[in-house]
């Protein structure tokens, strides 16, 4: 699996902070998604409704999810395609590696996968050598640059426009020196002249998946760029790696949840291109692939049906949540340490490699409760946030000093009396020596506070306190 | 509406108690003034710093010790979403599938009320009769919105108090980066987001910042003071009681100043 760096989310977040030109960047985040979104929301009025159903299909599909799988691989297997188990990342990258090898395979095409991320494919293949080649402006950008998405729908969503045209220039070396790069229209006609050739050199094209449908064998993917369909039906090959938790019954249930996921991902009404493959070519066909795999990945998500983290296999991956994030806005997803940022990642993250590793991404949230109130399917998100503190308090994973400091805290609120009586001498000291300013602008045990802001001074005596004299004097 | 006479038991939250016990008395003033019995059990805290740490065994000893202490009540309201919310939503959940204390909890977080909504939406309190020449922004704080629905109501009395205006801030319903130990655990992101909240609350132009937390209110306050904006900083319910003549937040008693060596 990739590597992660989420224990040192802290050190990752200073970094993003200082960093001027991802600061800038974020803000494209914070404004535009939230407002395309909340449009096209508005004018749809069923569509919180549909939010309700979207969540009782995935609820359903992961209830009877064993039947769900069988059924979707009987229909494969009956459109002459072929599915391959992986329970780990390691068995989804050799099998992929394998099918390559069969092939005789060089180039690879992919399109935008996370699982692709999940499993650390790219590497991998070019490890051994086979070269896969990103066909999603996003991820070509951040191949180049061998980097991780920091979003799971706009993978380069950190970068600048000036960012990519350098990126651009340090790598197109065949291309004039003098060319004009600084519109974004002229970016994206470089990129596809350089990816216009791989497409038609590629041996393998792999694409991650939306939807499994599990009455036709179908999967399906959304693209903005059509790249996805050229990595499909070109090459000889098609393989689509994606995770179990993609299936859902029928090809209605996908159509109703294509109504939620466009509309909360980008604020469309749907996606450019929404393209459903079944099988490799047919005799009949004109083009498409002469083999079609699937590749379902596990790698953890079995063990978390029937358990405190269930919801999240309803995730359909539209990145709301890390949309309307102010942690993700001020951070972006490359702090979060690995493949899943934001919310979603917050409460995945731990599912996959383990709470030890990535204990501080359910804490870095201010629960604000945004993510859930956008979530196209209702996942409890802040609650399934608290379930992993609770579990890393348990393990006594958390921090001495939040241990300790909740241990002194809790000796006081537990005896209310003694409480009332040490808040009363605590508050009226307190507020003594800032009686002058009326705050402070340092105090010991709250350096992280006055880093940043001054600190209140109380009024004086505690309310506690005043009443109980207000009372003995009426 | 309900009937005069009821009794209120306060849960006036350990920020206030602590920090700015106006808070209280102008929560008692608008409680009485709609009819009520206000009565205040002795109390420390809800509990919420431990629930979002994750020690659930301290959160559920907290939750009983103020379930039974508020028993005797036919309401509990608190100055605060936040702490309403925990009483409200997160102590049922704290004894899901506990036979003995999930029926106490249920009925606790049945009559249990944040105070902006408690006046407007069961005591159907209609308008203050106060008055303050202000121009105010209001601050949604995240859980009062979004785990109980607190956003009409204290908008709907605040444009009933005389010689006030309201002048919506950009983003009003976006987090402060407040969070409770949020702020303290991860100072710099914390940082980062009530910047972009004082700078919201910078463009209005308006000469008053309410909100109904007082977590929320003392980091905003806290932020705008160190930017050396002089945005007075209050409690929603300290103006609608027409309790003004208190400092706002952060802000010396001047007779203290004055005489203070």
């Amino acid at each position: 699996m990739t590597a992660s760096t989420s224990p040192e989310f802290k050190h990752n977040a200073a970094v993003a902070l200082a960093d001027a030109e991802l600061q800038n960047a974020l803000r494209f985040v914070e404004v535009n998604f939230v407002s395309r979104r909340r449009e096209v929301a508005d004018k749809l009025p069923e569509f919180d409704a549909l939010r309700d159903s979207s969540r009782d299909i995935k609820n359903h599909a992961l209830a009877h999810l064993d039947l769900y799988l069988e059924e979707y691989e009987g229909r494969v297997t009956a459109a002459g395609g072929h599915v391959h188990y992986a329970v780990t990342a390691d068995d989804a990258r050799q099998i992929i590696l394998d099918l390559c090898r069969k092939l005789g395979a060089k180039t690879v095409t992919k399109g935008k996968s996370m699982v692709g991320e999940e499993i650390g494919i790219n590497d991998f293949l070019e490890a051994n050598g086979v070269t896969p080649v990103e066909t999603d402006l996003g991820e070509y950008i951040i191949q180049l640059r061998h980097e991780l998405p920091s979003h799971i729908i706009a993978p380069a969503v950190h970068l600048t426009k000036a960012q990519v045209e350098a990126d651009f220039r340090r790598v197109h070396t065949q291309l004039p020196k003098d060319r004009n790069l600084t519109e974004p229209a002229t970016l994206l006609a470089e990129a596809r002249g350089v990816l216009r050739e791989k497409f038609l050199t590629a041996d393998v094209g792999i694409t991650g998946a939306n939807f499994l449908i599990a009455e036709t064998g179908t999967s399906i993917i959304v693209t903005n760029e059509g790249n996805g369909d050229l990595t499909q039906m070109l090459p000889k090959a098609h393989i689509v790696l994606a995770s179990i938790d993609k299936l859902v019954p029928t090809l209605e249930d996908a159509a109703q949840l294509l109504r939620v996921l466009a509309r909360s991902a980008t604020g469309q009404e749907m996606s450019v291109y929404t393209t459903l493959s079944t099988g490799p070519r047919r005799a009949s066909d004109p083009d498409g692939p002469l083999e079609y795999h699937v590749v379902l990945l596990d790698n953890g998500r079995s063990a978390m049906l029937g358990g405190d983290f269930q919801d999240m296999l309803r995730c359909i991956r539209c990145g709301a949540c890390m949309n309307h994030c102010p942690v993700y806005h001020a951070v972006g997803g490359h702090a979060y340490g690995w493949v899943y940022p934001g919310p979603m990642g917050a409460v995945l993250t731990p599912s996959l490699i383990g709470i030890d590793k990535a204990g501080h991404l359910p804490n870095a949230s201010t629960f604000c409760g945004r993510c859930e109130e956008v979530c196209p399917v209702r996942i409890p998100l802040p609650h399934m946030m608290r379930s992993w503190r609770e579990r890393e308090f348990e393990r006594r994973l958390s921090p001495a000093t939040v241990r300790t400091g909740l241990a002194f805290w809790s000796f006081f609120v537990r005896r209310p009396w003694l409480y009332a009586l040490a808040t009363a001498l605590a508050a009226r000291a307190l507020a003594y020596v800032g009686r002058r300013a009326g705050r402070f602008r340092r105090l010991p045990l709250a350096a992280g506070w006055t880093r940043h802001r001054d600190f209140p001074a109380p009024q004086g005596a505690t309310f506690q306190a005043q009443w109980k004299s207000r009372k003995a004097g009426r | 509406m309900i009937e005069p006479g009821k009794r209120v038991g306060l849960f006036v939250t350990c920020l206030v108690d602590f920090f700015r016990p106006s808070v209280g008395f102008a929560a008692v003033k608008l409680l009485e003034d709609a009819g009520c019995i206000v009565e205040m059990p002795r109390q420390a805290c809800c509990g919420q710093p431990a629930y979002n740490s994750g020690d659930r065994g301290t959160s559920r000893a907290i939750a009983e010790q103020v379930i039974a202490a508020f028993e005797p009540f036919d309401f509990v309201v608190a100055p605060s979403g936040s702490c309403a919310g925990m009483l409200k939503v997160h102590y049922p959940e704290l004894f899901h599938g506990d036979p003995n204390w999930l029926p106490r909890a249920a009925a606790f977080a049945e009559k249990t009320y944040e105070l902006l909504t408690f006046l407007v939406d069961v005591l159907g309190v209609a308008k203050v009769d106060v008055a303050c020449e202000s121009t105010v922004t209001y601050h949604d704080s995240c859980s009062g919105l979004r785990e109980l629905g607190v956003r009409v109501a204290p908008r709907r009395l605040l444009g009933t108090v005389a010689g006030l205006t309201i002048k919506e801030m950009r983003d009003a319903d976006v987090c402060c980066g407040f969070g409770g130990t949020f702020c303290v655990k991860y100072p710099d992101i914390s940082d980062t987001i009530v910047a972009k909240k004082t700078a919201n609350i910078a463009a209005t132009g308006a000469d008053m910042l309410l909100a109904g937390d007082l977590g929320c209110l003392m980091n905003m306050a806290g932020k705008l003071q160190r930017e050396g904006h002089t945005i007075e900083v209050r409690h929603v319910a300290e103006v609608l009681a027409g309790m003004t003549n208190e400092p706002p937040i952060g802000v010396p008693t001047p007779s203290i100043a004055k005489d203070a060596p």
